[in-house]
């Protein structure tokens, strides 16, 4: 079996292989709505109440793998018929309450919200009760739970709410795509957009690489994924896939932190620009900061930007661990250069559409960035490269102050005290998930191991600095 | 005249780099500039034979250490 984090990664994987095993084949159209049943045979229900409510989720899910709903521009999809309409009641008293008489609770409570029925246990006023947690962290017996639905939890930006049949509901306002909730939904009930089926037909349609070429344009956080057969072997598998080439995103890092660092030292604040859903998240929530914003576009669309101006009959699929790129490639400045946009779930449901055990094959090699390109897929990492582009640059009267945020909380807390001229740095490194790219949303593994082998791998590089990285890039 | 060097990992980790650099060198050392075009790949499809060059349509097979006399046989000679 291969390793996901968790069984709705599974399940979610066996409908893109299926799907895309169809499509390799052109029998898509024909066999669509056998591929519920095939992956759900026999009678006994496995997750659900019946396995038709099973099978009626999984089409959805087979929607989704082919594009999702077309009327919905937000790549970010609830499947209202997965969502189990958890309870988000806030704060409550369990049958834990075990009536005692220290009372901590009340006592502990500003707002007078909780009084006691004549068993002496405990209830709380909800017209009162603000939500603050304080009589949870002093009840002796933890008799009092926050039920707050996985994906309210995991969206800190506060997009997602409920509709009408109290299904999750996503606010397109809001909503950056960072796929936090498509991770964190116990039941799978929110998933991202899959855009394989354009990747295949871009791989099938330049039949072997005669009508164009077809480039793989990896993002670093590769390095931590995958563990189960060496990173080379993953590069042939895509060469086997049908890409052409592989070429790290990394590279494209490498000249953005170079351009970045120089961009910083001339106009004395800025925020990184790499992270679509940070990015996009300014726009929504700070519009008044989008200046600030740099103004190189993302190691992807920079690299991606090289390659189509440097080759004729390209076309590029970005290989990530990212949701919000779905979106970022769909951008007007976007769009002529990355032709189509999947994760490492999708490239391993890719791999074994075509039964390509990786294992297998014969170790190829990626090595086109430097140390400082590779490590942008960690927090920190992208500072780091900026302080090591302005050393390159022999820039030194310039006093660099980064701030690496991980994670969207911490972006928000930056970007408000910068909002109110109190923050005391002069770069932001955005990244909207914890971790930066190691914990996006459409990785397959999200481990505490990750982050040393992102710096193992950008230890390995052939080369060791931004400038010697990017100096074949004339 | 154009000289194509694949800069793709596979030719990167042979020396690429430095071929590329050498043929800057040879190139501005010869005042060539306005005759030879210098550009990068990604990769010509023949890895192993690694690094790839490609005067024109033509094919090579380049090092770090030959790269000179790589120069001087199909770049100086096919000048002339």
């Amino acid at each position: 079996m291969r390793k996901f984090d968790t069984k709705v990664q599974h399940l979610k994987y066996k409908v893109l292989r299926e799907v895309a095993r169809e499509a390799w084949d052109d029998t898509l159209l024909d066999n669509l709505l056998e591929i519920p049943k095939k992956i759900i045979p026999g009678n006994t229900p496995t997750m659900r109440c019946c396995v038709y409510k099973e099978r009626a989720i999984l089409s959805d899910r087979v929607k989704i793998a082919m594009g999702g709903n077309k009327d919905n521009p937000n790549i970010i999809e609830v499947i209202e018929t997965a969502c189990d309409e958890c309870p988000m009641g806030g704060y409550e008293v369990t049958n834990s309450c075990r009536g005692c008489l220290a009372h901590r609770c009340e006592d502990v409570c500003k707002k007078g919200a909780i009084s006691f029925d004549h068993h002496h246990v405990a209830h709380i006023d909800k017209s009162k009760c603000v939500d603050c947690g304080a009589c949870a962290k002093v009840c002796p017996f933890t008799a009092i739970i926050n039920r707050k639905r996985p994906c309210q939890n995991a969206c800190k930006i506060k997009a997602i709410t409920m509709n009408e049949n109290k299904a999750a509901a996503i606010n397109n306002d809001k909503c950056i795509a960072c796929g936090a909730c498509v991770y964190q939904c116990p039941f799978g009930a929110i998933m991202d957009k899959s855009y394989i089926l354009d990747c295949i037909d871009i791989i099938k349609k330049s039949e072997n690489n005669t009508k164009y070429k077809v480039y793989a344009l990896v993002a670093p956080s590769i390095s931590s994924q995958f563990t189960y057969a060496k990173l080379g072997q993953v590069i042939s598998g895509m060469k086997e896939l049908g890409f052409f080439t592989v070429v790290e995103a990394a590279l494209g890092a490498d000249m953005v932190a170079y351009a970045e660092s120089k961009e910083l030292a001339e106009k004395g604040f800025l925020t990184s620009s790499c992270c679509p859903a940070f990015v996009d998240y300014v726009h929504k929530a700070f519009p008044d900061l989008v200046p600030f914003i740099s103004h190189n576009l993302s190691p992807m669309a920079t690299i991606a930007k090289y390659i189509k101006e440097h080759e004729e009959n390209v076309k590029i699929v970005f290989i990530g661990p990212c949701t919000a790129k779905k979106m970022e490639v769909q951008k007007e400045e976007v769009k002529p250069y990355v032709d189509s946009c999947i994760t490492f779930e999708e490239l391993q449901a890719l791999f074994d559409s075509k039964d390509l055990d990786i294992t297998a094959l014969d170790e190829d090699i990626l090595d086109n960035a430097s140390y400082f390109g590779r490590i942008f897929a960690r927090s920190g990492g992208v500072s780091d490269a900026v302080r090591q582009g302005l050393k390159e640059h022999g820039i030194e009267d310039f006093e660099f102050k980064a701030l690496p945020c991980d994670g969207i909380e911490a972006c928000k807390m930056a970007l408000l005290k910068k909002s109110k001229n109190v923050l005391d740095a002069n770069f932001i490194e955005g990244m909207a998930c914890v971790g930066g790219c190691i914990g996006g949303a459409g990785c397959l593994t999200h481990g505490e191991k990750n982050k040393a082998e992102v710096d193992k791998y950008g230890h390995e590089a052939f080369e060791k600095t931004i400038s010697d990285a990017i100096s074949v890039l004339k | 005249m154009k000289i194509t060097v694949c800069i793709g990992s596979s030719c990167h980790i042979k020396g690429s780099r430095q071929v590329v650099e050498e043929l800057q060198y040879l190139i501005s050392e010869n005042n060539l500039g306005d005759k030879v075009e210098l550009a990068g790949t990604f990769c010509m499809g023949k890895c192993q034979q690694g690094v790839c060059v490609t005067v024109d349509d033509t094919f090579y097979s380049v090092s770090p250490d030959t790269v000179k006399e790589f120069f001087s046989k199909n770049v100086m000679a096919g000048i002339k």
